[in-house]
């Protein structure tokens, strides 16, 4: 295990805080240009929301759990940050753990607990409607999105995730999208559907009056909000080292290359939010389970054929 | 170090565990037991099992999450608004939990342990019993598809048939209710309505 200096931590979590700001930027701006204002005042956007939340004063509802509701809203965030622990960022990642896809995995599973506990105690039954709605959307994602994680970790023969980029950018070897393009897209599926955005964002939903974050005001809304971004921006830096090569490119040190590469995805993926209708929880689990857990473990299949052939 | 961690966690996971019953609101009950399984998971990882550590704590986030949706469906007063008890048969309860207790501490005294470092591990071994692995995870995945492999698949199938049994038990409705009475309509007729319309 490498360890990393303390400055490079503040470093990496203060790009990874742009990114996620960038996210929101770009998500506001397509929003302007979706009603037709100016999109030059969206960049300033989410710093402005930002301040104006820190300055508002907390909602309370009546008979609300206030202890679960503000362990919700913190561990959102803090379960975003912990899971880039292991995303590294030139050479090595702050800290390199052996299982690093698993802590990955774990990390973003906190989500699970987080939204409930923010959409229960809030006691208001739209809180709650987003909340399980979250809960049955995750058990329809998180199977192939597993499955997904095991096919990147089966084509390296290692779970710490630098070795995973590694093995990509050695001579004689794809990145791992083309050898595995199936678990690629189920992977982008489900990071979408951990940070409930776009087509996965029914736990917010509009029709629910704001799902899980109806009663969410001042900083639990700024936390709630800061979090789902950061969320999406891990899921997009992941798929870096799983499955564009990692830092591997011509020209650009390592860590450009990371950036440039985490930027396109997190921008695909803010764009799709924008493109793609929301999906009901109930007809997306019957495609995730019926069309992608076959495809994921046949992709699974495939993969450790290749490896046990040498192909890869 | 190691200690100061290991006793964090054993007080935490036991105070955790009494939070459970003291608590009056399922879904605090349930997140504190969830907690109780998180810091009964850092003695794992403080072991060098990081692989089923971090297991632990995946899973049962999930299924803790799962259980606390299916604790308040089935409470008589799921939001806690007024006190509740959460004990009942207490008798039986306590004698069930001292003879489980009794029985998991003579496993714990009783089981030959490897003996650490005493061993150094041997490459390509298939067995971690009796050896300090170099990597655990590989000889956990060595071990389970290797000599266990047997028992693994067996326990899957059971669990799995488990599962299909009562999910076959528990439905009301049947392919009849389904595809009505001759098996014919299609698409099916379901009170929720799939993505595929199967």
């Amino acid at each position: 295990m490498t360890s990393a200096p303390p400055w490079s931590i503040i470093a990496c979590f203060a790009v990874f805080g742009m990114l996620a700001y960038a996210a929101a930027a770009l998500s506001a701006a397509m929003n302007a240009r979706e009603s037709g204002t100016p999109a030059a005042a969206a960049l300033t956007l989410p710093g402005r929301e930002t301040a104006r939340l820190l300055i508002r004063q907390r909602s309370v509802t009546p008979g609300a759990d206030p202890m679960l509701a503000r362990l919700g809203t913190g561990l959102l965030p803090l379960a975003a940050l912990m899971s880039i622990l292991v995303i590294p960022l030139g050479q090595h990642a702050i800290s390199d753990l052996s299982v690093g896809v698993v802590w990955f995995n774990a990390m973003e599973v906190l989500a699970w607990a987080a939204v409930w506990m923010v959409g229960w105690g809030s006691n208001s039954s739209w809180g709650l409607v987003g909340a399980n709605r979250f809960l049955a959307q995750g058990l329809a994602y998180e199977l192939p999105h597993m499955f997904a994680l095991i096919t990147a970790a089966v084509g390296a023969g290692s779970l710490r995730v630098s070795d995973i980029a590694a093995v990509q950018g050695q001579s004689g070897h794809l990145w791992f999208v083309v050898y595995m393009p199936a678990a690629f897209l189920v992977f982008l599926l489900s990071a979408l559907g951990f940070a409930f955005w776009g087509p996965f964002s029914q736990p917010l939903g509009r029709e629910i009056a704001g799902g899980a974050a109806a009663e969410l005001s001042g900083i639990d809304r700024l936390l709630l909000l800061a979090g789902r971004y950061l969320l999406l921006t891990a899921g997009a830096a992941m798929a870096v080292p799983l499955f564009l090569g990692g830092g591997a490119g011509p020209l650009l040190p390592a860590w450009g290359w990371i950036l440039f590469k985490t930027g396109v995805v997190l921008a695909v993926l803010v764009w799709i939010g924008h493109r793609v209708p929301a999906v009901r929880m109930e007809r997306f689990t019957e495609i995730s389970w019926l069309v992608m857990l076959p495809l994921t473990i046949l992709q699974a299949l495939a993969v450790s054929i290749f490896v046990l052939v040498g192909w890869m | 170090m190691q200690t100061v961690i290991f006793l964090i966690c054993a007080v935490g996971a036991v105070a955790a565990g009494i939070a459970v019953f003291r608590v009056d609101s399922m879904a605090r009950a349930t997140l504190a037991l969830l907690a109780s399984f998180i810091f009964a998971a850092a003695p794992i990882l403080l072991l060098g099992l990081s692989y089923l550590g971090m297991l632990v704590i995946l899973m049962m986030v999930m299924e803790m999450m799962i259980m606390a949706v299916f604790m308040v469906m089935y409470m008589m007063n799921p939001a806690g608004l007024m006190p509740m008890k959460m004990v009942h048969n207490n008798k039986m309860s306590l004698v069930i939990a001292v003879a489980v207790f009794v029985l998991l501490a003579a496993g714990v005294l009783f089981t030959p342990w490897p003996s650490g470092t005493a061993e150094a591990a041997v490459p390509g071994s298939t067995t971690a019993a009796g050896r300090s692995a170099a990597d655990p995870t590989l000889a956990l995945g060595l071990d389970l598809m290797g000599p266990h492999m047997l028992v693994m698949i067996v326990i899957g199938l059971a669990l799995f048939a488990t599962m299909v049994a009562v999910v076959v038990l528990s439905t009301h409705r049947g392919r009849y209710d389904r595809f009505g009475d001759d098996l014919q309509r299609r698409p099916a007729d379901d009170p929720v309505r799939g993505g595929l319309g199967k």
